[in-house]
């Protein structure tokens, strides 16, 4: 069932490459609020979704597409193991080829890595009509030049992903979180001390006073960890997920939301706005109405970028801009994978 | 013509362009910077790959970013080639240099710009050993992960161009998942910041593209790479086992049960007889295959991980299993192994060096083909290999003074790693492509694939005056290549027009 899938799909691509006529590419939909919006007709991911082969020795799995995040998460949660990264859903339709064209990492990315960090392969089919495969199922893989992890956050704009085969990791035998009351500076500092030290640290998030840290591991580790840092264990409950799904009241929908990157020690930013901060620091969730230039100014200057995460005036152009001469790289790889620019166009940048 | 007078002629129009590139290059330059003497440019004849060897038109060696500059708008202009090179310790030939193009050495660049300890970032010169970085930062409780065997001698900059490994990959990753940010310069002279100090950035992700990019997209000026902090402790268990197999299923069930070990190594009887005598680790030299399997964390994890281990590697059949009691012990298990290759060079007058990658399923299968392999070529073969992550390091053993030794050994390494992609590997696992495994991307690639990485490349250097003619190969070579080698009555691009 695969091929004659593939097949129609490079079909089509080809078409609509001589028409010059675009395609926006998509599986569940449920990040469709992302980016600077699409344009074309639906090329629908859904239909190719399926484990394609799963060895939980290899930490190996390679699935299609528009395989449900959640069937993918609960195959793997069988075997005891996950994706370390926690993608974020956002909806119960999410498919793991749009987690991947998305490129987002959930709260334990500080500590074990990106999304892309754990992509070994990917199939993708070009803005040519072409079918190609990069990468492989192997952890160690420098052949040819690494196309799978550009394909990660590319938001579709260079190829239509239609298998991914990734690293996975055990899911840790234990987990517990800790509590405690600090200011931003001094929580941003407490988490980048904590992570200068060998401790099991999985997730950090502070807002309005309150930290909240996530130790993963064996058990003896995390009790071990739990005496040398301090603070107060609780019953986490949902936090974490409801993190990950932005279903916290920080992230009441009525407002715009602004994701500011910046490197993990910068010093508070954005004064005077309703934050969260997460990843060690690295991400500075900021809710509400805010000036588009004075917060890239802000995030630039701390060495960081910031982007337009959800609602708000897009106008003002979602992504951080590019240098020039990052730009022109930029406009030439699109014109190398898809030179027809039919692949969701202008949902990243003007191309 | 006769085929004397038209290597002359040739080499007069080399000689000719050297001095109007050399003056050029001269001109923006210190003069002790720009190399063009014969005996001055004999060390940059080849990398740690001495099969291949070229002499540069001109070798430079650049002091500053400015400096770099200059000699790119010179290249650009003369439209020369240009290889760059770090320490010249690369294993495919990346850093071979092209007979009519320049070689810039990076060797001038050794600082370590700046480290800061909270943020665990070091910034780097491309010049910087990788040790050093590890030295470093040592009295802060930090270290940089990546650990190539080559460590002590080889640059940061050589481990961005080949996105290099070590034996602590399964847990701590390779290059591209330690560094944040590489401040780069393109063959138009653009210094372009690739990534960036915080853990993502705007845009498509450069970075993952230029890690591994064997000096073909850009030239690395400056790394910022990230620091871990040191385990509190760190253990090895040794274990015997009496076939290949059963040592090859261990390894599967360790990381079956749960654990990402921080290490996990393989090296069978040939390779641990040949290291025992010279370096005395103490390994056990009845068993077929040992494995050495390293723990690092906590006092608890470790405690821990170490306990779980030992029970699965005697499930697995283990005959012999011993636990470092201290460092020094820990030390000397892992000397053997981190001297496998100097020891193998003892009991043969030369050794070659696969780099093959495979799902670790494959593991038996590969080794029992890669045995039937040694017995048809007649030549033995030690296998050293990074278990837990499936990268194979086999040796094979030759002797170069022996007429058509050299060229055996390399078609019984060509069907090793034509072995690798047929079990759903890859030919490189973390040496690169260079020149040494261009031919074998033509079987692992299609030429669409191909193509696409031609595509890349020119997006970075429209010209392709970086490193040409390393990493990927052309579809005429290909073409070639696969005229050479019809398998099974099928030529392997039967879609290519052939020449």
């Amino acid at each position: 069932m695969s091929e004659p899938f593939i097949a129609a799909l490079c079909e089509r691509i080809r078409d609509h490459a001589a028409r010059k006529a675009p395609l926006a590419v998509r599986g569940g939909g449920t990040k469709d609020f992302y980016g600077q919006g699409c344009v074309g007709e639906v090329l629908d991911m859904k239909p190719y979704a399926g484990i394609v082969a799963y060895e939980p020795k290899e930490l190996v799995v390679t699935v299609r597409a528009g395989t449900r995040l959640v069937e993918l998460e609960s195959a793997l949660a069988a075997e005891r193991q996950m994706l370390a990264f926690e993608p974020p859903h956002f909806g119960e339709g999410a498919t793991i080829g749009g987690a991947v064209a998305a490129g987002l990492s959930g709260p334990r990315r500080a500590y074990v890595g990106s999304l892309r960090d754990f992509v070994l392969g990917t199939r993708v089919v070009n803005g040519k009509g072409e079918d190609l495969a990069f990468g492989g199922r192997v952890i160690k893989n420098v052949a040819g030049y690494d196309v799978s992890r550009l394909m990660a956050g590319a938001l579709g704009t260079l190829g239509v992903i239609t298998e991914i085969s990734f690293k996975v990791l055990p899911r840790p035998a234990h987990e517990t979180t800790l509590f405690f009351e600090l200011d931003e500076a001094r929580a941003t500092e407490q988490v980048n001390r904590w992570a200068g030290q060998p401790l099991p640290l999985s997730a950090t998030a502070w807002e309005a006073g309150k930290l909240r840290a996530r130790l993963s591991g064996a058990a003896s580790a995390v009790a071990a960890a739990k005496v040398r840092m301090g603070g107060e264990e609780i019953d986490a409950g949902s936090y974490w997920g409801d993190l990950r799904e932005q279903r916290l009241g920080f992230f009441a929908p009525s407002h715009a939301l602004w994701r500011l990157s910046v490197p993990q020690t910068a010093e508070p930013m954005a004064a005077g706005h309703a934050q969260l901060v997460e990843w060690g620091g690295g991400v500075r969730w900021i809710s509400g109405d805010a000036d588009a230039a004075s917060l890239r100014a802000e995030a630039a200057r701390a060495g960081g970028h910031a982007t337009l995460f959800r609602g708000g005036d897009k106008s003002v152009g979602v992504f951080h801009p590019l240098e020039p001469a990052v730009m022109k790289i930029h406009r030439r790889l699109k014109d190398a994978f898809d030179p027809a620019g039919i692949l969701n166009p202008g949902r990243m940048y003007a191309f | 013509m006769s085929a004397v007078s038209e290597v002359s002629s040739n080499a007069s129009a080399i000689a000719i362009r050297r001095s109007t590139v050399a003056a050029e290059l001269a001109r923006v330059l210190a003069p002790e910077s720009v190399l063009v003497e014969r005996e001055a440019l004999m060390p940059y004849e080849c990398d740690g790959l001495s099969a291949y060897r070229a002499t540069p038109l001109v070798a430079v060696i650049p002091a500053d970013e400015q400096e770099v500059a200059a000699v790119l708008a010179v290249a650009r202009a003369t439209h020369t080639p240009v290889v760059a090179r770090g320490s010249g310790t690369g294993l495919s030939g990346g850093a071979l240099p092209h007979a009519e193009g320049i070689l810039l050495s990076l060797a001038k660049f050794k600082r370590i710009v700046a480290v800061d300890p909270l943020a665990r970032l070091a910034r780097v010169q491309p010049g910087v050993t990788n040790l050093r970085i590890s030295q470093q930062v040592a009295p802060l409780g930090l270290y940089y992960a990546p650990d190539p065997s080559s460590q002590i001698a080889c640059s940061i900059g050589g481990n961005v161009a080949e996105n290099s490994g070590g034996v602590h990959c399964l847990k701590y990753g390779l290059t591209v998942h330690n560094i944040l940010k590489v401040r780069a310069i393109t063959i138009e002279g653009d210094v372009v910041d690739i990534g960036s100090d915080a853990l993502d950035s705007a845009g498509y992700d450069l970075l993952a593209i230029v890690t591994g990019s064997e000096g073909l997209l850009a030239i690395t000026l400056e790394v910022t790479v990230r620091l871990l902090p040191k385990p509190e402790t760190a253990c090895v268990v040794m274990a015997s086992f009496a076939d290949v197999e059963s040592a090859g299923e261990a390894v599967a069930n360790v990381i079956g049960a749960g654990i990402v070990p921080a290490g996990l190594e393989m090296m069978d009887k040939l390779a641990t007889s040949a290291v025992e005598g010279f370096v005395h680790a103490g390994y056990d030299l009845e068993a077929e295959a040992i494995l050495l399997a390293e723990s690092d964390g906590t006092h608890e994890e470790v405690a821990h991980e170490i306990e779980k281990m030992i029970e699965v590697m005697r499930a697995s059949g283990a005959t012999q299993i011993r636990c470092s009691s201290n460092d020094a012990e820990r030390l000397r298990f892992w000397s053997g192994r981190k001297a496998a290759f100097p020891a193998v060079g003892r009991i043969s007058p030369d050794y070659y060096c696969i780099d093959g990658s495979i799902p670790r399923g494959a593991l038996a299968k590969v080794l029992k083909r890669t045995e039937e392999l040694s017995e048809r070529y007649g030549l033995r073969c030690a296998n050293v290999f990074h278990a837990g992550d499936g990268n194979l390091h086999p040796l094979i053993l030759y002797d170069a003074n022996i007429p058509g030794e050299l060229e055996t050994t390399e078609r019984f390494a060509s069907d090793i790693l034509e072995l690798c992609i047929e079990v759903g590997g890859t030919i490189t696992g973390e040496h690169g492509v260079g020149i040494e495994k261009i031919n074998q991307m033509c079987t692992q690639f299609r030429p669409a694939e191909l193509a696409q990485f031609h595509a890349i490349k020119a997006a970075f250097d429209p010209e392709g005056l970086l490193n040409p003619g390393k990493g990927v190969p052309t579809l005429h070579r290909c073409a070639e290549y696969g005229a050479m080698r019809v398998k099974g009555g099928a030529l392997p691009h039967p879609d290519l027009p052939r020449f």
